[in-house]
């Protein structure tokens, strides 16, 4: 039985958190894909020809997004379980009547609900410097809601591993910033020689990028199923590892 | 059989360091008793705590509370305990209604805003409700965790060391909270290291060093058994020599011999029958009181003889 009360005080209690930090989390991201916007959508993306049809402007649409989702969803997913322990205040989390389940629950849906708000905020964003189409709305919004819960969930696990500050900001810095920059956010993958082009398909953030695309402009670097299937592949992967970490009572108990 | 509330028995605790915080700890706690915890520094006492909240597990040995094995069901035995830790961990920038209020919800309880406003009166924090937790000073910091612990009305309150940093005022107040909660039925387990408090409030005391339970007694008992009082006597001039009348009591000058004091042994008429012999012997005295033995010098007693065994 899940204890939704518990689950409910921890979403909130999270949420609140975010709520007193809104106008840096607004500012940011507006800031930031704006720029992105200004830098490779006009000056740069000027000069750029259109990608497989669609113009660059509107190309780098997904990937930003992808961008961001993935990086905030990681870090702030990250920094909610890593917080209790730096402050002392998981001593509560750890005597309260929740399960690891219940933990999950109201942690990553309170960062995955950040990241949303994120994302529809880069949207209504980019609309104001491209002209912005959405082919599959509903297929759009799987992939916004599948990544900010995955990778919210994947910023959980960093969390609870991570017992210093580097170890925290390690794994966004050295693992997803270059994986979305290579996963073909900015560009397409037939730009690269064929070796490359065979390496990037080991990158799994590719595929999420390239569902992005196809849900905004049917242009996708691999088929739209294997993108689906790959969310939800890492999905359940994360899901096993943080079940197995609760089990072991890793590093929330010493 | 009547079975204790919580059962402990040959519990060890292992930190990853491979040192021994707790060494074969057997104690049995009872339902709706107020029990005291009492050791120097390092002794155990916040590790056994956390074993018994769930924040830390134990290596060996088996717990049972509430008839409940702990390692079996860790949330229904969590689901009965409030816990105030020793640490003042708390949030800085959260007002300390909606902190507690979240510890409600933790548990699972219903909100419930006038209970929780009442529990703020109780521990005089009502006109502070609304300040962030990073405007409290350390004592009032102490009280939000109290109300942390008691917001979602546990069956067992653990207090690791309450006191420490509240003032007088208080802590006569939160004396008076643990009282009400004992009519209630709370069971009670607490750590202090002042022994006045454990005199005052516990009904049983357990004295614990390096790990080990050394004594586990009725406060009453003790105080009788151990606390032999004593009957002494401030002397006019220095004493020179004392009477030979008086050698028949075991008795203690001390160096400048300015007082006298007799050991009692709890015999029928033992004081009045000094008072008479001293009389007797013509003995100068300015005035006499009995001292009662403190838990305080019955510990420090333990725990020196300990140090030398
Ligand atoms: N996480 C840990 N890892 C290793 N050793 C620990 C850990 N926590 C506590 N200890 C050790 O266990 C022993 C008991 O500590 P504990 O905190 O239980 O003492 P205590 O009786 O509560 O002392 P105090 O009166 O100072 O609060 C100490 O020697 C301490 O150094
Ligand atoms: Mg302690």
């Amino acid at each position: 039985m899940i204890n939704l009360l518990a689950v409910k005080a921890i979403y909130f209690h999270e949420m609140n958190r975010t709520r007193r930090t809104i106008l840096q989390s607004i500012i940011s991201p507006i800031l930031s894909t704006s720029l992105y916007f200004v830098i490779f959508g006009s000056a740069i993306g000027s000069r750029i020809k259109e990608i497989d049809g669609v113009t660059y402007g509107m190309f780098i649409v997904p990937g930003l997004l992808m961008l961001n989702l993935l990086t905030q969803s990681v870090s702030n997913g990250s920094f909610s379980t890593y917080f209790p322990k730096f402050n002392g205040t998981i001593f509560e989390l750890q005597a309260a009547p929740i399960s690891g389940v219940e933990m999950i629950i109201g942690f990553v849906g309170a960062t995955s609900t950040k990241s949303i708000f994120l994302g529809l905020l880069i949207i209504a964003t980019a609309s104001f410097f491209i002209d912005l189409k959405i082919l599959h709305p509903l297929l759009m919004v799987f992939f916004l809601l599948m990544t900010a819960v995955t990778f919210s969930l994947f910023g959980f696990v960093i969390g609870l591993w991570a017992d210093n500050f580097e170890k925290l900001s390690l794994i966004p810095l050295i693992v997803i910033t270059p994986l979305v920059f290579l996963g073909g956010s900015f560009y397409s993958i037939n730009m690269l020689p064929e070796i490359w082009q065979k390496i990037s398909l080991l990158n799994p953030v590719l595929y999420l990028v390239s569902g992005f695309k196809y849900s905004f402009y049917e242009i996708s670097d691999v088929s739209i199923w294997t993108s689906i299937i790959t969310i939800l592949l890492i999905l359940f992967i994360l899901i096993v590892i943080t079940l197995l970490i609760f089990k072991k009572g890793y590093n929330l108990r010493n | 059989m009547n079975k204790s509330f919580i059962q402990i028995k040959k519990v060890s605790k292992i930190y990853k360091n491979k040192f021994a915080a707790l060494k074969n700890i057997d104690l049995n706690i009872q339902e709706g008793e107020i029990f005291a915890l009492l050791g120097p520094n390092g002794a155990g006492k916040s590790t056994l705590i956390n074993v018994l909240c769930g924040i830390t597990y134990h290596s060996k040995g088996t717990i049972f509370i509430d008839g409940v094995d702990l390692t079996k069901n860790r949330k229904k035995i969590k689901s009965l305990i409030g816990l105030v830790p020793q640490e003042l961990h708390l949030e800085a920038f959260e007002t300390v209604f909606d902190n507690v209020n979240y510890s409600r919800g933790l548990w699972g309880k219903k909100k419930d805003d006038n209970y929780i406003l009442n529990l703020l009166k109780k521990l005089n924090l009502d006109d502070k409700k609304n300040n962030l937790l990073m405007q409290l000073s350390g004592g009032m910091k102490r009280r939000v965790l109290i109300a942390k612990a008691l917001s979602h009305n546990p069956k067992i309150l653990f207090l690791d060391e309450p006191s420490a940093g509240v003032d007088i005022e208080l802590r006569k107040e939160m004396w008076d909270i643990i009282y009400t909660l004992k009519k209630e039925g709370v069971t009670i387990i607490l750590t202090t290291h002042y022994i006045e408090e454990a005199e005052e409030i516990a009904d049983r005391v357990a004295f614990i060093n390096n790990g080990k339970i050394i004594l586990v007694e009725d406060k009453n008992v003790l105080l009788n058994k151990l606390g032999n009082n004593k009957l002494v006597f401030t002397l006019d001039k220095n004493l020179k020599k004392v009477p030979a009348a008086l050698n028949k009591y075991s008795y203690k000058v001390n160096k400048n011999k300015s007082y006298i004091e007799f050991f009692l042994s709890k015999e029928k008429n033992e004081v009045s029958d000094i008072l008479l012999s001293v009389r007797k012997s013509k003995m100068d005295y300015l005035d006499f009181n009995i001292e009662k033995r403190s838990l305080e010098s019955i510990f420090v007693d333990f725990i020196k003889k300990e140090k030398n065994d």
